[in-house]
């Protein structure tokens, strides 16, 4: 308790507090990466599978990022993986098809996933409809849209020069040889930098807090409830579209058919990384921890040439796991 | 001199219950108004229109002799009228310093970013002006009731409003933290801020306001000057003078124990409970909002886990894992939240109180037996005296009073032998509440053994055989109802950090 009360240093300040949750996934990270090493030295601890675990850790790490927030306001987005989608096709759509420069297409694509979210955030304090079935209702929808927009195809980004680049480039790798670390994992951890900021340090990640601590509280502490809602669920549409641009900037497409399941890993992601469903606490270095540790795990299992079915069967045990024994810690308070 | 806030003919209706019905009410700048009533008398009604937390159905409401609406508590605060609602509403996972400036955190530099040491230090501002030593960063969550109730006071002063209304706010405080409080009154009183301030508790009002209003079952009823003498305002409160208490107390002493309670432990919410119960006894459990009353029923229900501790019923050790255990040996909870807890208000009268013992209405085991149902519902109206058009309205649709008959009902039903009732007259009128009081001596008489939780000490006096009176958890009093006076209650409500006494 005196760790609450006592005067908090900047970084204490910037990751959020909830000090204990974090040291667990962080001990259960470096435990799996252990074993792992252990295992088999050979195939695990390679710069190339190091920058393997990195690159696959990106395009959850995103969603998850946009996920936090609303999580923590004790709401769900169930349309996040579909969201990517769509605003990789979108993207597609502005530079492909319309010519835009690559600039304002990629603002556009960021744009389309923030408007969506705002959108989603309107149905769910406007129309009355919960969260879980708004974002629900908006995956389907986005889903067909994406099929239609596409006609089924991918869009290819071959004639976008430096489109690729945004994600498989290595703005590091120019300056230090050494480190050829991708651009897009780049982006990942500069976007949880700023999401941490906003989330510790600025009134909309107050409200994310307080919301989901207690509603009716914030409704009589004279806050417009329902434009902060607003205001989060468009951040992580937002966030949804830099996601979006990752993964068609990787595969160098817009795969319209791809994206949905893609929210459950991130849902994973932030559970494991000790931010609660039920809202209120929260931190993005956690949910940076749990995507990480969901990434090594699979990663793991596939070194190890465990069949992809059983690595499915290990996730979801670890998810259940996690949010158990987190259960288990707050009881004891 | 034209009023602060001035109130004519205002009414307001939610579904089932007429809340307000053409009160009258004006608050002069620079005086303490007291509103005074009892349980659902419609104080804190009348107050949160006022406060923007709901609109009025009809009636005028005026500002400084300006007509307005008041559509929302944001616009409430901008006319500068504050509110201490009399349940908390803070966010468990902020801090106080958060919680306090919530919607108005001082920014930094850039105007982006919060300036974290800014909002603390205002806090502390505001901390030292009411003499409450706590640091600003403390968690709400760690926090004990009395001083989040202080945190709530701290909010309402930080908004300089020329309105404050305070409902309750001394509900979970001590004498000292009181005294803190009225000083704090005082101060705004002679700054011109006009101040609504609802209690039952007469001592206070009397120390401290300079015009009462009564309001009863809805209704205005009459404003007359604080040294009016209690016994009149007590009168305008329940519409008829009171009769002196005189109660006869059966002697339950050689009675068999029906529920004995050794050792209960939940962290900081129950410390070492122990108390027994005999058959025919009504044990009162007074005690200030937070000391843990309800906490103990919930664990001894099984609603809630334990540390530590063992239930016994008539002899036999319980396993309390779940309500239904509890159920089992026959023991039933009306609890404190009828609405949430203790009915299916969606569900109609008969489903009610056929609910616990439903196994017992069921053709073949599997399907519902309709018209036994039907029966017993009927039964169970008619013994109780429930007001209801019929076995199948919605229990939403009764009024308080016969919504907690309907709860008494279906525990009946079910035989239980060990009753607790969590402040059984919450939001009941007048008439019924005496209806109330006359079964609880019946069901007692009767054979059962009645555990009665309140905050209305003149309720527990009136009711109890025995008073168990907690504290922070722990009991600090086991008194006869015959020796004890509100005074002497209130004086155990509020010793803290003192041992606990053993009973058996």
């Amino acid at each position: 308790m005196s760790q609450d009360t006592e005067k908090k240093g900047l970084w204490a300040r910037l990751s959020g507090g909830q000090a204990k949750q974090k040291l667990l996934a962080f001990a259960s990270l470096i435990a799996l990466i252990l074993i792992f090493t252990a295992l088999k030295p050979e195939a695990f601890m390679t710069q190339d599978n190091i920058i393997g675990i990195l690159q696959s850790t990106t395009v959850i790490g995103v969603l998850a990022i946009a996920s936090t927030f609303i999580i923590i306001t004790s709401g769900i987005d169930l349309s996040v993986g579909v969201l990517m989608t769509f605003c990789a096709v979108m993207g597609g759509v502005f530079l492909v098809n319309w010519h835009w420069p690559l600039p304002l297409g990629v603002l556009g694509a960021v744009v389309v996933g923030a408007l969506t979210g705002c959108v989603s955030g309107l149905t769910i304090t406007r129309l009355k409809v919960p969260p879980f079935i708004a974002t629900l209702g908006m995956m389907m929808l986005l889903k067909g849209l994406s099929l239609i927009i596409t006609s089924a195809r991918p869009i290819y980004f071959n004639d976008i020069e430096g489109f690729d680049q945004i994600a498989l480039g290595s703005l590091i790798g120019d300056f230090v040889p050494a480190l050829q670390i991708p651009n897009g994992v780049l982006i990942m951890f500069v976007m949880a930098g700023i999401c941490a900021v906003i989330l510790n340090r600025t009134a909309l990640g107050r409200y994310t807090f307080a919301l989901g601590s207690n509603e009716e509280a914030v409704r009589l502490s004279g806050v417009d409830v329902n434009r902060w809602k607003v205001i989060i669920y468009s951040l992580g549409g937002g966030i949804c579209g830099v996601a979006g641009l990752l993964i068609a900037s990787r595969l160098n497409s817009a795969q319209p058919a791809l994206g949905q399941g893609y929210e459950l890993d991130a849902i994973a992601a932030v559970v494991i990384g000790g931010t609660s469903l039920s809202g209120g606490v929260g931190t993005i270095l956690g949910t940076i921890i749990g995507a990480f540790i969901m990434s090594v795990l699979i990663n793991g299992l596939r070194i190890m040439s465990v069949a992809q079915e059983w690595q499915m069967v290990l996730t979801g045990l670890i998810i259940i796991l996690a949010v158990y024994t987190d259960n288990l810690r707050r009881e004891k308070k | 001199m034209t009023a602060l806030i001035a109130v004519k003919n205002l009414s307001k209706s939610f579904p089932g219950v007429k809340a307000l019905q053409k009160v009258q009410f004006d608050l002069q700048a620079g005086e303490v108004h007291a509103l005074m009533g009892e349980n659902g008398a419609g104080k804190s009604t009348l107050m949160k229109i006022l406060a923007g937390v709901y609109t009025r159905d009809e009636g005028e409401m005026l500002l400084d002799g300006v007509p307005v609406e008041i559509a929302s508590p944001a616009h409430a605060q901008s006319l500068a009228i504050g509110i201490i609602h009399q349940e908390l509403y803070l966010m468990p996972h902020l801090t106080a310093a958060q919680n306090i400036f919530l919607g108005r955190e001082p920014k930094g530099k850039v105007g982006l970013f919060l300036d974290e040491d800014q909002l603390n230090s205002d806090t502390q501002a505001l901390f030292d002006r009411m003499n409450l030593h706590m640091p600003p960063d403390t968690r709400i969550g760690n926090l004990t009731v009395a001083r989040q109730q202080m945190v709530e006071i701290a909010k309402a002063l930080s908004f300089k409003s020329r309105v404050l209304i305070m409902d309750e706010p001394t509900a979970a405080l001590n004498n000292a933290e009181i005294g803190e409080l009225f000083r704090i009154i005082r101060q705004l009183r002679e700054e011109g801020v006009g101040i609504v301030y609802i209690s039952h508790k007469m001592d206070e009002i009397q120390r401290i306001a300079d015009r009462i209003t009564v309001m009863r079952d809805g209704r205005y009823i009459n404003t007359v000057p604080a040294q009016t003498p209690m016994a009149e305002i007590i009168a305008m409160m329940v519409g008829r003078t009171l009769e002196s208490n005189e109660k006869s107390i059966p002697n339950t002493s050689a009675n068999e124990v029906l529920l004995d309670v050794r050792g209960l432990n939940r962290g900081r919410a129950i410390r070492d409970v122990s108390f027994t119960l005999r058959r025919g006894e009504i044990l009162g459990f007074a005690g200030l909002m937070g000391a843990g009353r309800t906490e103990v029923a919930r664990a001894v229900f099984g609603a809630d886990a334990i540390d530590s501790g063992e239930v016994r019923v008539r002899g036999q050790l319980l396993t309390l894992k779940t309500p239904r255990d509890a159920v089992q040996a026959g023991i039933g909870y009306l609890s404190e939240d009828r609405k949430h807890f203790g009915l299916a208000t969606g569900m109609d009268v008969e489903s009610n109180i056929t609910l616990p013992s439903l196994r017992r209405w069921l053709k073949w085991g599997v399907f519902l037996n309709q018209s036994a149902i039907h029966a017993i519902g009927q039964e169970m109206v008619d013994k109780l005296r429930i007001k209801t058009p019929s076995l199948t309205q919605v229990a939403r649709l009764l009024s308080g009073g016969n919504q907690q008959k309907v709860v008494i009902a279906k525990w009946l039903v079910q035989d239980c032998e060990v009753l607790i009732f969590d402040e059984p007259t919450r939001g009941i009128d007048v008439g019924a509440k005496s209806e109330i009081y006359k079964l609880v001596n019946d069901l007692a008489a009767a054979g059962k053994a009645i555990i009665v939780i309140s905050s209305e000490l003149p309720e527990v006096l009136h009711l109890s055989h025995r008073i168990l009176v907690m504290c922070e958890g722990r009991i600090t009093g086991n008194v006869s109802a015959l020796d004890a006076t509100q005074e002497s209650l209130m004086a155990l409500a509020t010793r803290r950090e003192v041992q606990a006494i053993p009973l058996h």
